[in-house]
């Protein structure tokens, strides 16, 4: 029984976790480009990676919250300028194969031992060097808070404080793309999506439209990165090819194309995993499957799930079927 | 020599597909606020020439003006925001949006303006204008439908709208009749006859009823070549005109 209140606990406490929503907001992103764009981004956590590197970096050195924020930002706009301008007159593929490989190059350059001092190298740069302003601002005070069957600090290194400024960050931005998503813009971007050589033969600039839609997710993306690492430390490795893997898988779980698909997929794929992996812990005996073993079938189910999802439900959760004709 | 007078000119114009040689050696003339049809069997390169003349692929050799400038190099969108509009042979609407969207979408400009990321009420203008287009090709009570809704001849009238949107000097329609009743035939010709006198039409169609009314000129099309031109009068008695529609089995 304790074994699996303890499920039950951790999956709740995995929804409510800041990293969870950081990961969202990033996914967010992703969704503005392949959801509504039909981007082919391979590389959404390069953009993550290049939004942490700048605001840890900038804290680093001194600079306030609200300017290593800022260049975060701009750090994100610069990256999809960098990546959209060679690729976005060509075919979707070349985007794909861009950002896979940009993102790899972030990783491999903050992981330079050369650059130890700035980047901290393959060990990155811990929480301290970096998430004090953001404490500071913090609107809890001190103390702890239980609300439900959760008790965390009220600031603190992974408290109420970023919990509430991710999830209200989650939700601003869902905000904000579904106003995007219905303005005259957004029907646009979706037209592309359907057929943009005829958005062409209209006379449009598919090209500018294309990019100002790689800047938007390329934002998210990065603001996602700062907001991943506040809680917890700039690892590179953890914004790698896996972290884009688990962004695409959350994104198609939830439904690309929709506001809410982005949210949901993200908040269900880590339960979810948190589910297989605890439960395999209580039935099946150490002796067959040992912590990292049950760790490792649980993300193999995941892979097993997202090919399921793509063959039975390409549309997700709560996707669209006829919205959704992949022709990237 | 291409002049202002001219607003479409092809100059020797070719396209190879691989092995396969689509248009051979074709050059024509259209003058501005002409109406020209262009018919032939299937696979006589019609789409093809249109392609061309919107720049969907580049010519494999020869040159294409319009209105005395030479396009040749320009991209589909230049043409398009230089005052040519068409239609696509088979429908390219975007389905998941509805009938006053895609009109909205193919008013004219390379963008929106940053005024464009709001939401629609502040474009009200732009909207009367899309109300207006609806209504011309028969489709106000539509609007708001989503296109996939839409049956196949209001797909076909809600593109003439689209084309219509950016104001357009030059109008090339692709078989704008495929599929449609005869009574939608016959709201075409009216609408074509309509146009404003200075917008230049070019027009693909299989219905020679259509293409001959509406048509000041007939441009016939033959594997690849131009092989005959002439006014509708003119094409009507072509013995060479009867060979190949009977020969080419097509009604
Ligand atoms: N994009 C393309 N790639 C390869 N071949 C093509 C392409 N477009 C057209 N063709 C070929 O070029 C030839 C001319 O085709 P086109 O579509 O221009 O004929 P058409 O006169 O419009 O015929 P229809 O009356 O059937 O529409 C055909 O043999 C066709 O298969
Ligand atoms: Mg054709």
């Amino acid at each position: 029984m304790d074994g699996i209140i303890k499920i039950l606990y951790d999956m709740s406490a995995s929804m409510i976790l800041p990293t969870t929503a950081a990961f969202v907001i990033a996914a967010i992103g992703l969704n503005v480009h392949f959801g509504f764009t039909g981007l082919l981004n391979m590389g959404q956590a390069g953009f993550m990676l290049i939004g942490a590197y700048g605001f840890a970096i900038s804290i680093g050195a001194g600079l306030p919250f609200w300017a290593a924020f800022f260049i975060a930002i701009f750090a994100g706009i610069a990256f999809a300028l960098i990546l959209g301008i060679p690729t976005l007159q060509l075919r979707g593929d070349y985007l794909a194969i861009v950002t896979i490989a940009a993102a790899e190059i972030i990783r491999m350059v903050g992981r330079a031992s050369i650059l130890n001092d700035i980047t901290g190298g393959s060990n990155g740069l811990t929480g301290e060097s970096f998430r004090n302003p953001f404490a500071e601002m913090s609107l809890f005070g001190d103390g702890q808070t239980q609300i439900l069957w959760f008790e965390f600090d009220n600031t603190g290194v992974n408290g109420w404080w970023s919990r509430a400024v991710t999830w209200f960050m989650v939700f601003l931005f869902a905000a904000i793309v579904w106003l995007l998503m219905r303005s005259p813009w957004g029907r646009v971007i979706k037209s592309i999506r359907e057929d943009e050589d005829a958005v062409r033969s209209l006379g449009k600039n598919v090209f500018s439209f294309k990019m100002q839609s790689l800047v938007v997710g390329g934002v998210l993306g990065a603001i996602g990165g700062v907001m991943f690492i506040l809680p917890t430390s700039l690892q590179p490795d953890a914004m790698g090819r896996n972290m884009t893997f688990l962004i695409w898988t959350a994104m198609l779980l939830g439904g690309a194309a929709t506001i809410f698909g982005p949210i949901l997929g993200s908040i269900v794929f880590f339960a979810l995993r948190l589910m297989v992996q605890g439960t395999m812990r209580l039935i099946v005996p150490d002796a067959w499957m040992n912590i990292q073993q049950t760790e490792q079938f649980s993300w193999i189910m995941v892979g097993v799930a997202l090919m399921l999802l793509v063959i039975f439900r390409p549309q997700g959760m709560i996707g669209n079927k006829k919205e959704l004709n992949f022709n990237v | 020599m291409p002049t202002q007078d001219i607003a479409i000119s092809l100059t020797d114009v070719d396209k190879r597909f691989g092995g396969l040689r689509a248009v051979k050696n074709v050059s024509m003339e259209v003058r501005a606020g002409e109406r020209v049809s262009m018919i032939g069997t299937n696979g006589a390169g019609k789409s093809t020439l249109f392609n061309l003349i919107a720049g969907v692929f580049p010519v494999t050799a020869g040159s294409v003006s319009m209105f005395g400038s030479v396009v040749t190099k320009q991209n589909t969108a230049k043409r398009a925001r230089n005052g040519l509009a068409r239609t696509f042979q088979t429908s390219r609407l975007f389905e998941q949006l509805t009938a006053a969207e895609n009109v909205f979408i193919a008013l004219g400009g390379r963008g929106l303006g940053w005024k464009s990321i709001f939401p629609a009420s502040r474009l009200a203008q732009k909207w009367t204008r899309v109300a207006q287009l609806l209504h011309t090709v028969g489709l106000s009570t539509e609007g708001d439908r989503r296109v996939a809704d839409l049956s196949h001849g209001e797909q076909r009238q809600l593109e003439l709208a689209m084309a219509l949107a950016a104001d357009p000097k030059i109008l090339m329609l692709d078989e704008p009749a495929a599929g449609f009743s005869p009574a939608e035939r016959q709201q075409l010709v009216a609408m074509l006859t309509a146009l404003p006198a200075d917008i230049t039409l070019l027009l693909i169609e299989h219905d020679m009823d259509i293409a001959l009314q509406v048509a000041d000129r007939v441009i016939v099309m033959h594997d690849g070549s131009k092989i005959l031109e002439g006014t509708p009068d003119e094409i009507r008695a072509s013995q060479v005109v009867r060979d190949i529609y009977l020969g080419g089995g097509h009604a």
